[in-house]
């Protein structure tokens, strides 16, 4: 049952007082190392808190564990009671019995049966005991309860002189020893016990607030020794006991860079493309019917699917119910459960309070070292606390998955008409990533939408978007930004389908334009080769005509020259006849 | 086992027992000056309350420390009343003589 805790208080280092190791869960923790070893310590607590098991479990480990055989003297309950009692434990005591590691003693005082009449010492109860210690060689005595000599015993200063004599006796015997006591009024225990115990004194409580009952234990007193001061929560269960020193986690924790999916890769994608930091901290908030569950189930089957042990703690659902709504959007987790990857804890937050629901989750992460823990909702604590022990609940409880490098979910439940920042518990400084859903209604319909809040140490896209449930699980979808607005649902479809057809109207229309200057271009080219063909009609007459003119021309020219020949003797007789004809 | 301080034999003790309608049993853990104030006391009484029906045995814890678990004794010394019935108890050194008388129910409470 020892469980490694190595981020609590370490044993002490020097040699001083002897500790007897309880092997009690936690209860070694902070008080480094155990009980005071060869005294005796006091364990006092109200009815039901649990003396008479821890001193039981003290005597079982050592019996067990360390070898050291025990004694229980009882005073009020018989052997067979006892052993029945703590059977439910898991404690097999008539086992021990019949092994020699363990006598059970029961000290039958019948007040109506005796009269006091002078002096007289305890030595009867000496004698049994040093018996007892001696039938088994035991190491480890427990007495439960002493205080019923008080009501046996009428001489008070008898009895009171006599029990100084037994612890130091019990001292002398060299046995570690457990005596309970009853809580007192204004005192530790009803008679003072305390007074004798100088060594160690351990105070159980028991404390109902919002009729929910948290068990705690403190060290009240540890003469020579350092100690854990706090009240830490302890169980009853059938692990038996145990201590949770959860407040004694500090904020010395290894960090990763490595990053999971989220199992959506289009949220990865907002995520700077990779999704949650491993060892990080993530809420989800959202009104009722966000789609809180379906986006941690979705997670999960990621962390499954990568072979990571994941926790998941429902408050509000039914293992197989969850399961079964999980897989209406087309997520199995089933077989998760069937391979041992999955593990789930179902429990009502009123069950028992923040302590014990702290407590029971850290043994459940020591159990079963998962990767992952989703707690879904946390905002259900509510109910078992008020608003700020929840909030501190929560903080240790981050602090400690942190510290073992678990990848934590948490879904939040935010009340319709709340800022939806504000109900987180107050636990939104503490987380790292927080992606935020809304409903939105419009046009008539809901439609989901998400968007991240926050994500430390990463760059993260600052757009809303819608999601869909799809059989195949979540899906983002843009969500129409216009200038209405934006546009989610039909309403987005819509919108989408007017901007197709917009679109459409305005390719047809830049069809026809094109067409039309396809047109016109066609007409301009016709009439540029019309005009072509006409000019070059016209050059072609013009051209002829030239050339027949100046044929014409050549022709009157040589004709001239041949009259200028012809004429050029008649020309010193006759002066030119040839001008005339020439200017015809 | 036992140690009768009257050095009695065994057959006269048997005797004896078998016809006092008183059986005493007083335990002690050793010769303390406790056990034997007790054991005075006790004779003392006896012989003036009880004189011929009774037998007292005094069983010494330390020799026989079984007896303290099987007779339910804390306190010594402790006076067992086994004969007549219902068992009583007394403890103390029994000087407070009206109250043991009370108590062995020879004498009313007040």
């Amino acid at each position: 049952m020892t469980t490694s805790r190595e981020n609590h208080l370490q044993p002490s280092q020097l040699v001083g007082l002897e500790k007897c190791p309880s092997g009690i869960p936690g209860l070694d923790q902070i008080s480094n190392g155990g009980l005071p070893r060869e005294r005796t310590t006091l364990v006092c607590g109200g009815a039901g808190s649990g003396k008479t098991l821890m001193g039981i479990e003290f005597l079982v480990k050592g019996a067990v564990e360390y070898g050291e055989p025990g004694v229980l003297m009882c005073f009020e309950e018989n052997a067979e009671e006892l052993a029945q009692n703590v059977a439910s434990l898991g404690f097999d005591l008539n086992g021990l019995i019949a092994n020699g590691q363990l006598v059970i003693d029961y000290v039958r005082i019948e007040r109506s049966e005796i009269e006091e009449t002078g002096e007289y010492d305890l030595s009867g109860l000496f004698i049994r005991l040093g018996l007892a210690i001696d039938t088994v060689g035991a190491k480890r005595v427990v007495l439960d309860t002493l205080e019923a000599l008080f009501a046996a015993l009428p001489n008070e200063s008898i009895l009171r002189a006599e029990l100084r004599r037994l612890f130091r006796w019990l001292k002398d015997k060299g046995v570690t020893a457990i005596i309970t006591g009853e809580r007192g009024e204004g005192s530790l225990t009803r008679f003072g016990l305390e007074e004798y115990v100088s060594d160690c004194v351990i105070v159980l409580d028991q404390r109902i607030v919002n009729q929910i009952a948290t068990r705690r234990l403190r060290i009240a007193k540890y003469r020579g020794s350092a100690h854990g001061a706090n009240e830490y929560p302890f169980l009853l269960d059938e692990k038996g006991f145990t201590v949770v020193p959860i407040t004694a986690i500090s904020l010395q924790y290894s960090v990763s860079t490595e990053r999971v999916s989220t199992g959506i890769p289009k949220l990865d994608l907002m995520l700077a493309g990779k999704g949650y930091y491993r060892g990080s901290t993530s809420l989800i908030t959202g009104t009722a019917g966000s789609g809180k569950t379906s986006l941690s189930a979705q997670f999960v089957d990621a962390a499954c699917g990568r072979g990571e042990r994941t926790l998941y703690f429902l408050f509000e659902e039914a293992p197989e119910q969850f399961m079964r709504n999980m897989r209406s959007i087309g997520i199995d987790l089933q077989r998760w459960a069937d391979k041992g990857l999955l593990r789930f804890h179902a429990s009502r937050p009123a069950t028992y309070g923040l302590e014990m629901h702290l407590a029971f989750i850290e043994r459940m992460v020591e159990q079963f070292q998962p990767q992952v823990v989703v707690l879904d909702p946390v905002s259900s604590f509510d109910s078992a606390g008020s608003l700020p022990e929840s909030q501190t609940m929560l903080m240790r409880l981050i602090d400690f998955l942190k510290s073992r490098r678990i990848t934590t979910l948490f879904t939040s439940l935010t009340a319709a008409g709340n800022a939806a920042e504000q109900s987180e518990m107050g636990i939104s400084s503490l987380i790292d990533s927080w992606l935020l859903l809304r409903n939105l209604e419009q046009g008539g319909e809901r439609t989901r939408l998400l968007y991240i809040l926050k994500a430390r140490g990463t760059a993260h896209s600052n757009r809303i978007r819608e999601f869909v449930m799809t059989d195949n699980g979540i899906d983002l979808l843009d969500v129409y930004v216009g200038p209405e607005g934006i546009l989610t649902g039909s309403a987005r479809i819509f919108q989408e389908m007017q901007d197709r057809l917009a679109d459409l109207e305005r390719r047809q229309d830049n069809e026809h334009k094109h067409l039309i200057i396809e047109r016109k271009r066609k007409a301009l080219e016709a009439k540029i080769a019309e005009l072509q063909a006409e000019f070059d009609t016209e050059l072609h007459e013009i051209e002829t005509s030239i050339a027949a003119s100046e044929l014409d021309a050549e022709r009157q020219l040589s004709g001239r020259m041949y009259v200028a020949a012809t004429q050029k003797s008649k020309a010193l007789s006759e002066p030119s006849p040839a001008h005339e004809g020439d200017q015809k | 086992m036992t140690n009768n301080p009257e050095n009695t034999d065994e057959k006269a003790e048997t005797a004896e027992k078998q016809r006092a309608e008183w059986d005493l049993r007083l335990y002690v853990a050793g010769q303390t000056s406790h056990s034997l104030v007790a054991f005075n006391n006790l004779k003392k009484l006896c012989e003036e309350h009880l004189q011929g029906r009774y037998h007292i045995e005094v069983i010494d814890l330390l020799v026989n420390p079984k007896l303290s678990r099987d007779d339910q004794i804390l306190a010594v010394p402790t006076l067992v009343r086994k004969l007549p019935e219902p068992i009583r108890k007394i403890i103390g050194d029994l000087s407070d003589t009206e109250r043991v008388l009370v108590g062995l129910q020879l004498r009313l409470a007040k």
